[in-house]
């Protein structure tokens, strides 16, 4: 169980990582820039509507635009944290929850209330 | 999978909003009835949630040279059934449309379709199926996030070509050109959900053994830890 735990870790980690080294470049689209390394597939498929559709122009705009890549990624880290912070609180009560559930079983099983 | 602000033409964009507002008005109810009946699930929602709000904002690399993020929204629908995570799921991707830029208010009935819908609903019928041909508990919950990550990625290129139909090859060229942007893109992004969600299960069965056992959907698929 512990080992497999962390084998799976490592599959998630090895298949996360390994794309940096081994992925091929995004196929450029005809008429187009080739587009980045590592841009958002979001992206890519806006440009390939561009090129399937070349007279569509997008009839909205976003109401609010991150100022700047960096501020994008200040809020995309923020979403990350709150859901990890979530997720930690909830792993940290149920771990001590556990730990004192299994503590009061042994200790009521152990002996009588007047023990020492 | 969020289809930009704007993408798709006025039509399309109503017409996937009206086929998400039944699923999400069914969602809330009965996420509603839910905690009206099991008040002490609240935490467990939010921690589904949370999965979907922390998985959804990675964006990780693949091997196509594009990077493409998993949705999160499979181990919500293992716990509490399809229906609970399409308020969830409308919730992340508001958030994004309107903090972020990423995906679109006119876009968001068909972004809602593929992640908060589709995804969930195919992760739970898998779950059910593959629970039923005796697979293990680990098994199936993989297949199930793997699956109902990679079913939003597919619904978003039919979404697209369906909108942008090649002028040769029609839906199929179209389809064809988005599913290799998307659905490539998305295999080993889709693994990893599927095995990070096996890791959470599997945490919760460590440690909340008892709120696992209460839940009805985790109960069909029992036959091995």
């Amino acid at each position: 169980m512990k080992t497999r735990t962390w084998m799976t870790w490592a599959v998630i980690v090895l298949l996360t990582v390994l794309p940096l080294w081994f992925a091929s470049a995004p196929p450029a689209e005809p008429g187009a820039e080739a587009p980045a390394m590592f841009g958002g597939a979001d992206e890519r498929a806006q440009q390939a509507i561009g090129t399937v559709a070349p007279d569509y122009a997008p009839w909205f705009e976003p109401l609010f635009e991150p100022a700047s890549g960096e501020i994008a990624s200040l809020l995309f880290a923020l979403q990350a944290a709150i859901g990890a912070g979530v997720i930690g609180y909830w792993l940290g009560t149920s771990v001590a929850r556990e730990r004192a559930r299994r503590e009061s079983a042994t200790s009521s099983t152990q002996s009588e209330p007047h023990a020492d | 999978m969020h289809i930009m602000e704007g993408f798709l033409p006025p039509a399309h964009a109503l017409g996937w909003a009206a086929a998400s507002l039944p699923f999400l008005a069914f969602g809330l109810h009965s996420v509603k009835r839910s905690l009206q009946a099991h008040p002490e699930r609240r935490m467990l929602l939010g921690v589904a949630a949370a999965f979907a709000f922390l998985l959804s904002a990675l964006k990780l690399p693949s091997v196509t040279g594009s990077c493409s993020h998993p949705t999160g929204v499979g181990f919500g629908a293992l716990l509490f059934g399809p229906a609970a995570m399409v308020p969830v799921g409308f919730v992340v991707l508001l958030f994004q449309a309107l903090l972020l830029a990423h995906g679109g208010l006119t876009t968001l009935g068909a972004n809602v379709f593929s992640m908060a819908i589709v995804g969930p609903f195919v992760a739970y019928g898998v779950f059910r199926a593959a629970a039923g041909v005796g697979a293990s508990r680990s098994v199936a919950v993989f297949l199930a996030a793997c699956l109902g990550d990679l079913a939003t990625y597919v619904v978003t290129s039919i979404q697209l070509a369906w909108a942008f139909p090649d002028a040769v090859g029609g839906f199929g060229a179209s389809f064809v050109k988005f599913a290799g942007i998307f659905g490539l893109t998305q295999v080993p992004i889709a693994i990893s959900e599927g095995l990070l969600t096996v890791l959470v299960v599997n945490a919760m069965a460590r440690f909340n053994a008892h709120e696992l056992r209460a839940l009805p959907v985790m109960m069909a698929g029992r036959k091995s830890a």
